[in-house]
């Protein structure tokens, strides 16, 4: 609030100063992350466009992540500012769907981010074309507790039996292999992803999100089966279903449990938690198909136009701006994610080079089973996840269950 | 007076005449004009609502997004598992809440005495009521912390024994594990009516302190002089003589049991798996939530909330119609 009541003392200023408001255009930028990082990250960037284009009045909106939930469904028709940003995915569908995003191709066309920005292109399709140009994104996986594999002796597992063993391991010396938080339900559809990724591949994610394959269908049925494996023979810590994702960091600060199924934002939530880098450690997710390409989770973060903007032209400058090779790579390295620049550099961190290996070989990109399937069938879905994972004989139930929802929400 | 006009000198202008009759209505219209635009209008929006399907989108220029469906929300509430675990778990609240009612009446009586200190011990009694329900949930969901909770440590100190692990730190080992109430679809929602039943006694207790305050003394003393003694005393002299007090708790209990959405958004924003949702909280969830976005249907599980709170309300207007006309 603060920060829009000083934008807009500045815009008023600015306007005044310059007599004729129309020689400075004013371009409007909505962001949603008020927390340190990220916030840094925006404002170094908006300042290096405003350096670049002088011309340019640039008024800037931070507001906080759920509240900018919220608060574009109403600004998008109300009061639309000229660049807002959103996630892609199947997030920007009901906007899309009700017009009130406009189509950026030309932005990607005369940018070369087709080729540039290729591996989140189809995610940022809909009907054919592209709305939005991503800025960062981050990558998912098994971080774990280097010092208790190596007191284990334990490697790396590539498979899906080497982490059965080491889980074995694990488990004969009282240490819980995986922690999770699900009160908030989305971390257990972080695991259900990979499960399914791993089993089935990115086509069958894509097709289970949109609605084209049942859950009941057999290949779902496998990856639930797997998952009630990992939960039997590897285990997670109790009372997930009491804890959000950062009170599931202690049992692995304090050792009780030794791997964990996040995003890389989480690193942060480990140094704090008295971690050291030398403790910590990341891993893709191990096979478990091997005839299955490997796809990852990365959910990218991105900036779209509405369709009220004002300012339109300016608004595309931005836009073919935070895609910049030079920007990314700045950006990303103030917020400790990767940038999708296929030409962008990126920062020494050993988890970002790690993600950085992970996702260029990667043949398809998923978004997070919450950003790819439609709000109401997301939340259906994780509280089955949660339900299954508390009692997996429930597994038929849920299945069945999830149909119905299915059939209810893409029709 | 000659040159006064006309219409004046016919005696008392209209607005005197009537004056008994417009004063009052003149106060109440603010009060009308906020409850018509605060209240009314919107009931009978979401009324129309609930028969399109909406996901609270208007295009760009401004026209709702929303189709008219009829009453198909209704058909599917009747066929949606979650909509009969709200209600199952709104009647699970409206008994159990009733419990306020008697605890309530028995810590009034045993507050009722003239010892020295009582004001300070009737006021920590109703504390919980004064503190807001969203603290008591917080504070009701520590308590039942499998971890670093009162039940958590508890059971620790019985069933669990210390141990050092792997890496040298602190940690138990335990014969049983913990049990973790908000968590467990059988006892999340006992766990929360427990929660808020605390500072609903506090409220019942305190309108039937005022309630024992006017006892008639001369009742009770001829009571006394017939022999009547402990429960007969209070069962056929005193509670007949609380019932303005327990009707007043009985319909606050039942407004505050149909209302309970901010102890299960802070306690566990209807989880786990949607087992301990009411109404009011499943209307918020598949309205106005992160993974809401359809008000139509939302809109249908609030008039269905609205329904059954309306048939409480009449009966409880009819009943103080009832006793009004009774007494005049």
């Amino acid at each position: 609030m603060v920060s829009k009541m000083k934008m807009t003392l500045a815009a008023l200023a600015s306007s005044v100063a310059l007599g004729t408001p129309a020689l400075a255009a004013d371009l409007v930028i909505n962001f949603d992350d008020l927390n340190p990082g990220p916030k840094q990250g925006f404002e170094d960037a908006v300042a290096k466009f405003k350096a670049e284009n002088p011309d340019i009045n640039v008024i800037v909106n931070i507001n906080d992540r759920e509240a900018h939930k919220t608060a574009i469904r109403n600004f998008l028709t109300a009061d639309a500012p000229d660049v807002t940003s959103w996630y892609p995915g199947n997030r920007m569908a009901p906007f899309v769907d009700a017009g009130l995003f406009q189509p950026v191709d030309d932005v990607w066309e005369e940018n070369g981010f087709n080729e540039d920005l290729a591996a989140i292109k189809a995610t940022m399709s809909r009907d054919g074309k592209i709305w939005g140009v991503p800025y960062s994104y981050y990558q998912w996986g098994i971080y774990y507790r280097k010092d208790i594999f190596d007191l284990l002796s334990l490697e790396e597992p590539q498979t899906w039996d080497e982490l059965m063993s080491a889980c074995a391991k694990m488990k004969e010396n009282d240490v819980t292999p995986f922690t999770i938080g699900t009160k908030f339900l989305w971390t257990a559809a972080g695991v259900f992803d990979y499960i399914n990724l791993r089993t089935n591949g990115y086509d069958v994610h894509n097709g289970l999100t949109a609605g084209e394959i049942k859950y009941t269908d057999e290949r779902i049925k496998a990856t639930f089966t797997n998952w009630e494996q990992l939960i039997n023979e590897c285990g997670f810590v109790d009372n997930h279903a009491s804890m959000s994702w950062q009170d599931a960091i202690a049992p692995f600060a304090n050792g009780d449990a030794a791997m964990y199924v996040m995003g890389n934002f989480a690193v942060d939530g480990f140094k704090n938690a008295g971690l050291t880098e030398d403790q910590i450690d990341f891993m893709p997710f191990p096979t478990i198909n091997a005839d299955v390409p490997p796809a990852e989770e990365a959910p990218a973060d991105a900036f779209f136009i509405p369709a009220n903007a004002k300012n339109v032209e300016d608004a595309k400058k931005f836009l073919a701006f935070v895609a910049r090779p030079d920007i990314q790579t700045e950006w990303n390295k103030t917020i400790g994610q990767l940038p999708i620049n296929s030409k962008a550099d990126i920062s020494d961190d050993k988890f970002i080079q790690e993600g950085f290996a992970l996702l260029n070989g990667a043949t398809g990109l998923a978004q997070f089973y919450d950003r790819d399937a439609p709000a109401a069938m997301a939340k259906a879905g994780m509280e089955g996840f949660q339900e299954f994972m508390l009692d997996t004989s429930k597994m038929d139930a849920v299945l069945e269950r999830l149909d119905t929802v299915q059939e209810e929400v893409y029709n | 007076m000659a040159d006064a006009p006309m219409h004046q000198t016919h005696g008392p202008s209209w607005i005197k005449r009537n004056k008994l009759a417009v004063t009052p209505w003149l106060f109440l219209i603010p009060a009308l004009i906020f409850f018509t635009i605060y209240v009314v209008l919107p009931i009978f929006e979401s009324l129309w609502l609930s028969l399109y399907e909406w996901n609270g989108l208007y295009d760009v220029d401004g026209n709702s997004t929303a189709t008219w469906i009829g009453f198909q929300n209704y058909v599917k509430l009747m066929d949606d598992p979650n909509f009969w675990t709200s209600l199952r778990n709104n009647i699970a609240w409206l008994v159990l809440y009733m419990l306020a009612v008697p605890v309530g009446l028995f810590i009034a009586l045993f507050l009722n005495q003239t010892v020295s200190g009582m004001r300070f011990y009737k006021s920590m009694f109703f504390f919980p009521f004064v503190i807001s329900q969203v603290v008591v949930g917080l504070i009701f969901g520590w308590f039942y912390n499998p971890d670093f909770g009162v039940v958590g440590t508890v059971w620790k100190a019985l069933f669990c024994e210390e141990t050092v692990n792997l890496v040298g730190n602190t940690t138990f080992k335990c014969a049983r594990p913990v049990p973790d109430i908000l968590s467990s679809e059988q006892w999340a929602t006992y766990g929360i009516i427990f929660a808020g039943l605390w500072p609903q006694i506090a409220y019942c207790m305190i309108l039937y302190l005022t309630g024992l305050n006017n006892v008639a003394p001369d009742q009770v003393e001829a009571a006394r002089l017939d022999g009547a003694k402990k429960w007969k005393m209070l069962w056929y002299v005193i509670i007949p003589q609380l019932k303005p007090a327990t009707f007043i708790a009985v319909v606050v209990t039942v407004i505050g049991a149909l209302r309970s959405f901010d102890m299960i958004a802070i306690m566990t924003q209807g989880g786990p798996y949607g087992s301990t949702n009411v109404l009011s909280h499943y209307m918020y969830e598949v309205a106005i939530s992160e993974y809401g976005e359809r008000y139509g249907y939302g809109s249908a599980v609030a008039t269905v909330l609205f329904v059954i709170m309306l048939f409480f309300i009449s009966y409880f207007l009819w009943r103080m119609y009832q006793d009004e006309k009774g007494t005049r």
